[in-house]
């Protein structure tokens, strides 16, 4: 796998079929529904549960307007991995470039997925610390390959262009 | 007892006003609570981003945060530290409105 910053574009070239893989499923690891842990942590509380009227005012006018910027924020990735499906031959390396405008909307959903799995397996400090675990045995184990790759990722797209 | 200043004194009327913390304009903060999963150059890129600080003050904050658990990013009125806090949660960080004591 290769990173390049473009003009206007980060181009990630020589994906092989297994990261790719796990590029195309951003998406759906984004989603919190029936994971009370993970809606739990994307729409933490903004105040301690005594400030029950900051907390009830937040649920009604804040909460839907911060469903909708996440659920945007992924619905641009997904627009974006829509090149992935362009590739020639199942098994080959592909190349996707993301939009420097998208950046952003990049930066949220993989910040949205590396928090719903990592609330769903509620990994502990220590393993999410791990940065060389392996190899990968579970589906508990693949989860933390992918909080490690989005996060990887992220300080990639959060890298400042060379002068 | 007497008041040597006449009866106008006697009995003075006590006039109560309750009113809520708020409309006092106690001041309220801003705190952004340790995380360990949102990685440490992104929460610095917030801290820039959201509150407009330099790098290097950002960086101070996201390792206060890293370190002791909590920073305090911001104080004042509540309205625009509700915004601050809407904003954070924005990127998915952990922060929380509190008074000031």
């Amino acid at each position: 796998m290769e990173f390049r910053r473009q003009k206007d574009c980060l181009e990630i070239s020589e994906l092989d079929p297994f990261l790719a893989e796990l590029l195309r499923q951003i998406p759906e690891s984004c989603s919190y529904e029936g994971v009370e842990a993970a809606q739990k942590r994307i729409f933490s509380t903004p105040a301690v549960a005594s400030e029950t009227e900051i907390c009830a005012e937040w649920k009604i006018y804040v909460e839907p307007e911060l469903r909708r910027l996440f659920r945007t924020a992924t619905e641009t990735v997904t627009a974006d991995l829509q090149q992935l499906e362009g590739c020639a031959k199942p098994f080959a390396n592909c190349t996707l470039r993301i939009p420097a405008e998208n950046a952003e909307a990049w930066l949220n959903a993989l910040n949205q997925a590396r928090l719903a799995i990592a609330a769903k397996y509620n990994f502990s400090d220590g393993e999410l610390c791990d940065h060389y675990r392996s190899p990968i045995g579970s589906r508990r184990d693949l989860g933390l390959f992918q909080v490690n790759f989005y996060g990887f990722l992220q300080e990639f797209i959060l890298q400042e262009p060379p002068l | 007892m007497q008041s040597s200043f006449g009866s106008s004194v006697e009995n003075p009327v006590v006039e109560q006003e309750t009113r809520a913390a708020e409309e006092l304009d106690v001041p309220w903060q801003v705190v952004v609570h340790n995380d360990p999963v949102n990685l440490m150059s992104y929460v610095t890129m917030v801290f820039q981003k959201v509150f407009g600080l330099t790098k290097e003050n950002a960086e101070k904050h996201m390792l206060e945060v890293h370190q002791l658990g909590r920073s305090i990013l911001w104080s004042g009125m509540r309205e625009r530290a509700e915004l601050y806090v809407q904003q954070l949660h924005g990127y998915l960080l952990l922060a929380t409105l509190e008074r000031t004591n």
